[in-house]
């Protein structure tokens, strides 16, 4: 017979190489912290081609004066769905899971602390995305409320369909997500570092992600409460939020603040970490100043739980506590400026390796710093007066969001690619990416702070002619058009290189920190034998035995 | 900047004040732009300096450069001078505040105050004239704020009380002041000030809604006997032209009133903008279309397709009901 006569000869194969099906299902059922990291990145890479494809829309929604290209409920419907889905689907499924991926690894973990929870954050996570996203099929489509979907305009005397309950169902779904994988973040830090690594001695990642856990700890509830009174307001007939029934329009702009500033952190604070354990690699020194930067760390991340109001100056409240949140806005300008100037000292007197990480790293060192400048000129409470809500406004936080968050995830995929698949990504694509993404995201973002200087504001779906936003507007959709293009060449890049990649060996970068001491991809128990340690960099310790680092720390 | 190449109406720069308040807020801009470009000029110049150098050294096979852990006194000096670079920025700060928020119950010495309170709506501005030096208006009109300009000793300051009918909004007009937002349920203040006569635009600055981007602010400062003139006129009910007489009833017998007010008739709607004395405003629409018979026309007939989403729906009024609203309308100066 045909079968029985083909069957020995498709056993070996099968042997080397199982069905997709039984691949898939692996991936589907896994609680390994490595796969789950990946899975983290995949989806959000999904979602920002998404999310990216409609910002490139309203870019050239903007090009001129009263174009009809989106009728205003779509262009609203756009902005709304662009900022949520960056911030919770892109931005922290990144950071998590790159952390997720990594974390367990330099630490010497076997794993996370509790691994089915760790499952259940990330499908918790996608779910909620895939919610937000149903509202696309709903009667009356996608909510129109911009991603802090100010009170009343959420209440059904105002969004009538169930856009927005598909919107807040999936952020309350995705929120049990992230906090289960902060909870899982802060405890596999506390409890399962390899002997020897005392909390003094955790690579500056994973330091960074303790004090990011315990962030999203404290603002996580608070948002997915208020997200819970706007549901009974909604579904149940509550008056939080209705002012028509004497509801608080000023209540969810502080409950939502109080998360949504410290949000920028849990943004920014992961690739922190990333730059500082790309940028020493790279510059072939140790990390400047450690526990300066440890500290300053803490304090962001103390500093910043205080500052949520200055997102409301312009609401009324009173001129002293404008004073207080403007100063404490300053404040965090000093901790901040410690991690600059530590990275700087790091560059400074090293032997720089310009491969595509720290090329990334390079350009967040150089980007991030005007966005946090930019901030202090908001921080201001006059001055934000005038500026805020306005392109201003949207220049300062691409600048921050993309020149410190994705130049960090990217520098840290480049990174950490070759240990989680065993191959190397392509240099060339890789540089193409950075220049596309360098120049563009500057023609992008930087026109749009003199747009607001002018006076534009910000979600107006057009304008009119004659006031002198026109030029502005064109080069900030040119630099959209130029920096697409390497948002795509990542997508391939990262795919292509799983089969065409070279081999990336256990060390590709020759560093410093644990993960590099075990095999490309890691198996499923990461370390054969668990490994003890001495100082913050073993690997350093191993290669230079004449001069280690513990004999410093 | 953009002064020199705009007509001044056109111009909404932050950076061309044309009042007190929003000349402080330049004045303290430019300082801390200044400030915050030198420290992105010295970062930038340790950056580059630091790769130009670092890439020189690199070599293949070298051995690893001498390892720096920190310094202590490097670390307190970059911690103790942003510190002290916050503390005179924080004091700055504050002054700045209490500069430009308003006390409306202590105006300045001499002055000649103007009340207006302000009530947002989707998409439009209601104005309620409440006094002025004094003296009790009392009257309402819409989307475009008339004030008066300051003379020499005598400032006429503008004091908006703000509130909103639905969702939140702002006002603002950047060449007069920041922005400040119109929530429901809470009572805000502003203060506006000008000696330039002029036209300002400015526009709601806080997103409410599908037709938030036509929710057009105009300011007209004019000299006080211009602007004497124009309470007058404002003040007085609706003209009753004869011209209009057949208009009138038909205007009076269609849906307009149960949100439109038109002083002096049966007309008494609150939903939607004051139009006593429509004519005398120059644009439709809060800013979205000028105001004249053949934008009217269209206007009335279809709102939609001059502002599509907005609350006025379209009546599909016959083409002499139609004719004859628009000829009543275009009697109220």
């Amino acid at each position: 017979m045909a079968t029985a006569e083909a069957e020995p000869a498709a056993a070996p194969a099968a042997a080397t190489r199982p069905p997709w099906t039984a691949t898939l299902h692996g991936w589907v059922v896994t609680v390994d912290h490595k796969k789950l990291g990946i899975l983290y990145v995949l989806m959000a890479v999904g979602f920002i081609l998404v999310a990216g494809a409609a910002a490139l829309m309203m870019r050239l929604q903007l090009w001129a004066p009263n174009l009809a290209l989106l009728p205003p409920t779509t262009f609203n419907q756009f902005f709304t769905l662009h900022g949520t889905t960056m911030v919770f689907f892109v931005g922290m499924p990144l950071l998590i899971g790159i952390a997720n991926f990594a974390v367990p690894l330099m630490i010497g973990a076997r794993d996370m602390a509790f691994p089915r929870l760790n499952a259940f954050g990330f499908w918790a996570t996608l779910f909620g995305g895939l919610l937000v996203y149903f509202s696309m099929v709903v009667p009356g489509g996608p909510p129109a409320v911009g991603w802090f979907a100010y009170a009343p305009l959420t209440e059904n005397s105002f969004a009538r369909g169930p856009g927005v309950d598909c919107w807040a169902l999936g952020l309350i779904v995705s929120g049990f997500g992230t906090t289960t994988a902060a909870i899982n973040f802060a405890v596999t830090t506390l409890s399962l570092r390899c002997p020897g690594m005392t909390l003094r001695k955790v690579p500056f990642f994973v330091w960074v992600m303790f004090w990011t856990s315990v962030q999203i700890l404290v603002v996580m509830p608070p948002l997915t409460a208020a997200l819970v009174m706007l549901e009974f307001d909604r579904q149940l007939g509550a008056h939080f939020f209705d002012t028509q029934a004497g509801g608080s329009a000023y209540l969810w702009q502080h409950l939502f603040w109080f998360f949504g500033h410290p949000e920028v952190y849990i943004l920014v604070l992961p690739a922190f970490g990333m730059i500082s354990e790309v940028v020493p690699v790279f510059s072939r020194k140790v990390l400047f100043g450690y526990e300066f930067m440890a500290a300053a760390t803490a304090a962001i991340a103390f500093i910043s739980l205080g500052v949520w109001a200055h997102h409301m100056f312009a609401v009324g409240m009173s001129r002293a506590l404008d004073l207080f949140f403007a100063a404490a806005s300053m404040l965090v300008s000093i901790p901040t400026g410690i991690k600059l100037f530590n990275w700087l000292a790091t560059v400074y007197g090293g032997k720089l390796v310009l491969k595509s990480p720290m090329l990334f790293a390079l350009g967040f060192l150089s980007m991030f710093v005007i966005g946090g400048l930019t901030g202090i000129i908001l921080a201001c409470a006059p001055v934000d007066l005038q500026v805020t809500d306005t392109y201003f406004v949207v220049g300062h936080f691409h600048w921050v969001l993309i020149g410190g968050t994705v130049f960090g995830i990217f520098s840290a995929i480049h990174y950490w690619y070759p240990k989680a698949t065993g191959r190397m990504l392509s240099e060339r694509l890789a540089k193409w990416q950075f220049w596309l993404l360098f120049l563009g995201f500057i023609l992008t973002f930087a026109p749009m702070h003199v747009a607001g200087i002018l006076g534009m504001p910000r979600r107006i779906y057009t304008y009119g002619p004659g006031r002198g936003w026109e030029l502005w507007n064109q080069l900030a959709t040119l630099g959209a058009l130029l920096q697409a293009p390497s948002y795509l060449l990542f997508a391939y890049n990262i795919v292509a290189s799983l089969w065409k990649g070279k081999p990336a060996g256990d060390d590709p970068w020759d560093a410093w920190t644990l993960e590099w001491a075990t095999p490309s991809p890691p198996p499923a128990y990461n370390f054969a034998v668990v490994p003890t340690v001495r100082s913050r960099r073993p690997l350093w310790d191993l290669k230079h035995p004449d001069d280690p680092d513990w004999k410093y720390e | 900047m953009a002064g020199v190449l705009l007509a001044d109406a056109q111009n909404l720069s932050i950076l061309d004040p044309a009042g007190p308040p929003a000349e402080s807020i330049r004045g303290l801009f430019v300082l801390v732009s200044a400030i915050t470009f030198g420290i992105f000029l010295l970062v930038e110049g340790v950056l580059i300096y630091s790769l130009v150098t670092g890439r020189r050294r690199a070599g293949p096979g070298d051995p690893e450069p001498p390892q720096v852990y920190g310094s202590k006194p490097i670390e307190i000096a970059w911690t103790a001078g942003p510190a002290l670079v916050v503390f005179v920025l924080v004091l700055l700060v504050g002054r700045v505040i209490w500069e430009v928020q308003p006390d409306p119950d202590r105006p300045p010495a001499g002055a000649e105050p103007l009340r207006v309170t302000v009530v947002g709506h989707q998409w439009w501005w209601e104005y309620r004239y409440e006094s002025y030096n004094g003296r009790e208006l009392g009257f309402v009109t819409a989307n475009e704020l008339h004030i008066p300009t300051g003379s020499p000793g005598t400032p006429r300051p503008v004091y908006l009380t703000l509130q909103s009918a639905d969702v939140c909004h702002s006002f603002w007009v950047p060449r007069l002041g920041g922005k400040t937002d119109l929530l429901p349920g809470r009572t805000n203040q502003m203060w506006v000030q000008t000696d330039e006569p002029g036209l300002y635009q400015g526009q709601c600055a806080e997103y409410c809604g599908t037709q938030h981007a036509h929710m057009l602010i105009r300011v007209v400062a004019e000299p006080p006997a211009a602007f004497e003139k124009w309470l007058a006129a404002e003040a007085a009910p609706a003209a009753d032209d004869p011209a209009g007489r057949a208009g009138r009833a038909e205007f009076l017998s269609l849906s307009c009133v149960n949100c439109h007010t038109v002083r002096g008739t049966p007309a008494r709607g609150t939903f939607g903008p004051d139009l006593t004395h429509l004519m005398a405003r120059q644009t439709l629409a809060s800013g979205t279309t000028p105001n004249g018979p053949a934008d009217l026309r269209r206007w009335v007939n279809n709102p939609q397709q001059v502002k599509p989403g907005c609350l006025m729906p379209a009546f599909a009024l016959t083409e002499p009901n139609l004719n004859l609203a628009v000829d009543y309308l275009e009697t109220l100066r």
